[in-house]
């Protein structure tokens, strides 16, 4: 896994709309390594006119195989997010080079206790990390606190709600609209949040947060201050302030 | 070759030959790092040099400031692709750090606040080209972005200036820090997009 190849020819296989500003894609890469859950790799564009621009995306799909999804989140001034969820179309290719990222990641042979926390498209690392666990039908206790801004914004929804059971539970937050019927208000991700919706210090659980910067810098810190030790928690920016 | 991507042209920016192969221009401060951000206060920061001998050369902040203070203007290039251009730091040259340091060895070992680790060949460090700096675009340096004070190298990809950095340790080899544990170039020069294994 310690070798990064050079890039790798993708074409893409499917491309989904799944939120209003958001696409799965599910790339065919021939020579996919494999990766292991939580990683990312590197996508580059090239233009007609030689032009190239790269982005990282973390990777839904995770174990052996030339299959990589990812979750791709429109940012509107972006200048790849755009083309990927508005533009590109299955038969297109592009390039790929991974998987990257040897720290952020969960191995099935963890058996502590891990609390995911994902903010948007932040939640596609942690995907790969719920289905891994799942796919290696592990009893190690897992839970997981999503934050959208309302609940059409959800990637995987109800592949997640079907993760649930005795070693899986799910907690939500709505930042701007929350379900009718939902007992929190709408609103940013707060020190109760999380005190009433992760796993306690007490567990020890190994933490894993992943979104835009200002949301994990903000999760980071309320963590630290509820007394979880800085290094059993793990982050991923994915960007902006 | 690479492939070309159906209608990515109609997208394109500009591209801009100041910058190393791969990389783009944000007008953002974008973070990396691996955990929480550690939040020092200055009265309890130190910053201190280990030799090979064992001896320990430490400042407090005061004695930082008390230090000859440059003001750096440089480009600077993250290996996640962003660049930034003419961004302006003030800090302690670690010429000046390394004036009264006796060693032979040739690696150094940046240690931080929040046991993070990167290693930097010595040469790097010296001849006008790393800082402690505690100061960007005229703020004090946010603790997002290595505040109280980071070490500043900038001709490498930025996972080498190590943010809340509180020391170095002097090492006969290059012994890899922590990114590049993780999958990160021992060296990191940005020009020759060193930036895996
Ligand atoms: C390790 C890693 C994994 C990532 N995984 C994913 C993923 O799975 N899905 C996904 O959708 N994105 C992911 N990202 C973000 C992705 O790499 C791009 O930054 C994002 O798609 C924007 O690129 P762009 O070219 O459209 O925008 P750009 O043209 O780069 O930027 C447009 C504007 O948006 C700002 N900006 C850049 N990134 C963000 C952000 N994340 N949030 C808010 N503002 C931003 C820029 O500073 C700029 O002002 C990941 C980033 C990293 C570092």
């Amino acid at each position: 896994m310690a070798i990064v190849a050079g890039w790798l020819v993708g074409t893409v296989a499917r491309a989904m709309r799944v939120t209003p500003q958001g696409r799965v894609l599910i790339l065919d890469v021939p020579e996919w390594p494999g990766n292991l859950a939580g990683q990312h790799l590197d996508l580059r564009l090239t233009a007609e006119d030689g032009y190239q621009a790269v982005r990282s995306y973390s990777i839904a799909s995770f174990g052996d195989g030339h299959s990589v999804e990812l979750a791709v989140d429109e940012l509107p001034d972006g200048e790849v997010s755009p083309y990927l969820v508005q533009d590109v179309e299955p038969g297109d290719m592009l390039e790929v080079r991974g998987p990257l990222g040897n720290f952020f990641v969960w191995r099935d042979s963890q058996t502590e206790p891990v609390q995911l926390i994902a903010g948007g498209s932040g939640i596609v690392p942690l995907v790969s990390i719920a289905r891994a666990h799942r796919a290696a039908a592990s009893t190690a206790k897992f839970r997981m606190l999503y934050s959208v801004r309302a609940p059409e914004d959800a990637y995987y929804a109800s592949e997640l709600e079907g993760l649930v059971d005795d070693s899986f539970a799910l907690d939500w937050v709505y930042t701007r609209t929350a379900p009718v019927g939902f007992a929190r208000t709408a609103g940013r991700i707060t020190r109760a949040d999380i005190e009433a919706s992760t796993l306690p210090v007490a567990d020890n659980p190994l933490v894993y947060v992943c979104g835009p910067t200002g949301f994990v810098e903000a999760v980071a810190r309320i963590l630290v201050d509820l007394g979880h030790p800085a290094e059993r928690i793990k982050t991923e920016r994915f960007g902006g302030s | 070759m690479a492939v070309f991507s159906r209608g990515f042209g109609a997208r394109r920016r500009e591209s801009d030959p100041e910058l190393p192969p791969g990389q783009y221009l944000t007008e953002d401060f974008p973070v990396l790092s691996a955990g929480p951000t550690p939040r020092i206060d200055t009265a309890d920061w130190s910053f201190s040099i280990t030799t090979e001998s064992g001896a320990v050369t430490t400042w407090s902040w005061d004695e930082l400031m008390a230090l000859p203070i440059e003001d750096v203007h440089t480009d600077i290039h993250c290996v996640t692709r962003w660049s930034k251009l003419g961004t302006s730091w003030r800090g302690v040259s670690l010429d000046t750090l390394f004036a009264d340091i006796d060693t032979s060895d040739a690696y150094t070992m940046i240690e931080s606040y929040g046991g993070y680790t990167t290693n930097v060949p010595l040469e790097d460090l010296q001849g006008g080209k790393a800082w402690i700096a505690f100061e960007f675009d005229g703020e004090p340096l946010d603790p997002e972005h290595g505040g109280p004070a980071r070490l500043l190298v900038p001709h490498l990809y930025f996972w080498k200036s190590a943010k809340w950095v509180h020391g170095i340790r002097m090492h006969s080899d290059d012994d890899p820090g922590f990114w590049e544990q993780n999958g990160y170039n021992m060296y990191g020069d940005p020009w020759k997009e060193q930036r895996y294994w």
